[in-house]
């Protein structure tokens, strides 16, 4: 509505308004000025930071000696990706984020179908599936952990009894599998949810006329209903990604990072934490976020695809 | 993706054959027996969390075992174990003034960006998004530098800031989509009526949007109920929360696992509460309000 405002300017946050009369001028700043505090709230607390983490990144700075500390140029860069440690944690976030999204987003989309489906008591059911997804993060894997996991008391080794089944110490044998079953139940349901809007919101029209026309239920689903998710698909594994690449609360406490299952969030947190590398901590903390970018980018231009039909309005 | 999106138009979606509602039963038992096998580890933890230390910790499982609450006095402190109530306060401090934040932040950016869209809105919503995809551990240290720097530590305003950050993108996207559902024209007229902008906003946006500030508000409540690594880092023992303080049973090795129960479903009550209350609008929040 304020078309005469701006000549195309760098950045929305600096818009430098070509020579106006300062009636416009002002009103085009009236317009921006609710968005300022946001913005710039934003700038400061994560964009600041990260800038702090880039140039510490190039210094070689342990928080036991700071006296000691240089400039070492992409050293710790190199030492993150030469040390085995710590290019193991850069595996185990990879294993971690695929499995956990791809099998959560299989498992989301065949309870979605489910789902879709009417039955009795279909409310009651959704509500026991997204409950996963509710409970608090560390809770959850304490749950995983304790309950589930424990060699002599949990769960699944208790219900294997009655089977007469072995009872492996689940944790040991198969950590890194531990921690992705526990995030894999917390995920699905969240994938599941997306998907099942994603369902409801195709053309039922299309649907039955394809049926009049003698499609089957699989030809309907690979040929009308595959296409209309894939944008649901892509935004749950965008946003599962996201999440999962980041996560610290499972590895911290199913495993607490020990056998193999560190991933970077948690070697991050130990390298200063525990050992006060603050430049090693910090390159591979920009490690994570390059790793975040190439998912960014692709998650951009699904959300784009989104965003197209609102594109209109301004 | 509103409740009405969630029990569909089914109407002339009618299975005409005999063959195929039965199908149709099959298929509903399958998902009723997933759904219990999803929920079966939330049910196995509260039925042990009544259960007595002892029978809690047995191989067969004990179902009948008589229920007491035990578990539920040693997590409140009972047994002479750190109370647990500091850290709920801590929780509900930081995510209720973090939530209150973000809504005043959130609420004019989001008119700035639906109802009199500055140029290049889209270009602003991207780099709300974008912060998001900045992983929290990217700037970790720095903040603790700052932090122990100003002598911030261990202060739960300081969650509060950041929680603030964490939520604020989300919250924008989420009321940038309700906003947008309020229609120019009504928002016009009222002005050509001679109406001033606080007028308009009380009189003709908010009712609109007030279901969205709603789930808003919820989804960043959650959120920062949940949130562990800033906390754990930037917290000690005055500003502990209660995922940290969850932490704590990490090493026990369930030798109480009843209070580890009691523990996991007291701190994940309102979460669950609130996460039920709202299972559309939390979808549409999470996913950014790009579903509808």
């Amino acid at each position: 509505m304020t078309a005469t405002t701006t000549a195309p300017s760098a950045a929305p946050e600096h818009p430098r308004p070509a020579v106006r009369p300062p009636s416009n001028r002002l009103r085009a700043w009236a317009t921006r000025a609710p968005l300022l505090p946001a913005l710039i709230f934003m700038i400061v607390v994560t964009q600041l930071p990260f800038v702090a983490t880039l140039v510490i990144s190039f210094f070689d700075w342990n928080a036991l000696y700071p006296d000691a500390r240089s400039f070492t140029g992409f050293a710790n860069y190199g030492d993150v990706l030469s040390d085995p440690a710590l290019r193991k944690s850069v595996w185990t976030t990879i294993l971690l984020t695929v499995a956990v999204v791809l099998v959560s987003l299989v498992l989301g989309l065949a309870l979605a179908l489910l789902l879709d489906r009417r039955f009795k008591g279909r409310g009651v059911v959704r509500t026991l599936l997204i409950a996963p997804f509710l409970v608090v993060p560390v809770a959850a894997a304490l749950l995983w952990k304790h309950v589930l996991y424990n060699p002599e008391y949990g769960l699944l080794n208790g219900l294997l009894h009655y089977v007469g089944g072995p009872q492996p110490d689940w944790i040991s044998n198969t950590p890194l599998l531990a921690v992705e079953a526990s995030l894999v139940w917390q995920w699905t349901p969240f994938m599941m949810l997306i998907l099942l809007a994603g369902l409801q919101s195709r053309d039922q029209q299309q649907i039955e006329a394809a049926r009049v026309d003698g499609a089957g239920d699989w030809q309907i689903f690979v040929h009308l209903t595959l296409p209309h998710l894939r944008r649901y698909l892509e935004l749950g594994a965008l946003l599962g990604s996201i999440y999962i690449v980041q996560n610290f609360d499972a590895v911290f406490t199913i495993t607490s990072g020990g056998l193999g299952t560190a991933n970077l969030p948690y070697t991050v947190y130990q390298s200063f934490y525990q050992a006060h590398e603050n430049g090693l901590a910090s390159a591979a903390g920009v490690l994570v976020v390059i790793g975040s970018i190439i998912i960014a980018t692709f998650a951009l231009r699904v959300v784009s695809s989104l965003f197209r039909e609102e594109v209109g309005r301004a | 993706m509103s409740a009405t999106a969630v029990r569909p138009v089914v109407t002339d979606a009618k299975p005409p054959v005999r063959t195929r509602r039965r199908a149709g039963a099959g298929l509903g038992l399958v998902a009723w027996l997933v759904g219990i096998v999803f929920f079966l580890p939330i049910a196995w933890m509260a039925l042990t969390s009544f259960h007595s230390e002892s029978d809690a910790a047995t191989n067969p499982p004990s179902f009948a075992a008589s229920l007491t609450l035990d578990g539920y006095r040693e997590f409140f402190g009972a047994g002479g174990g750190a109370s647990p109530w500091p850290a709920l306060v801590n929780s509900a401090v930081a995510s209720i003034a973090s939530t209150l934040f973000v809504l005043v932040l959130a609420l004019p950016a989001a008119y700035a960006l639906s109802i009199r869209p500055v140029k290049k809105w889209t270009d602003v919503l991207f780099f709300f998004l974008s912060t998001k995809m900045l992983p929290v551990v990217a700037g970790l240290l720095p903040i603790y530098l700052f932090a122990k720097n100003t002598d911030m530590l261990d202060n739960i305003w300081l969650l509060v800031i950041l929680y603030t950050s964490m939520n604020l993108p989300i919250a924008v996207w989420m009321m940038q989509s309700f906003l947008a559902e309020v229609p120019v024209a009504i928002v016009e007229a009222a002005r050509v009526d001679g109406a001033k902008l606080p007028t308009i906003l009380v009189r003709v946006v908010a009712p609109i949007a007030l279901p969205g500030i709603a789930a808003t508000s919820l989804i960043c409540f959650i959120f920062s109920w949940n949130e562990l690594l800033f906390a754990r880092v930037l917290t000690g023992v005055v500003a502990e929360t209660a995922p940290v303080f969850l932490t704590g049973f990490i090493t026990s090795q369930g030798l109480f696992l009843a209070k580890v129960c009691a523990a996991s479903l007291v701190i994940s009550l309102p979460v669950l509460a609130a996460g039920f209350a709202a299972q559309d609008k939390l979808v549409q929040g999470l996913s950014l309000g790009a579903v509808k």
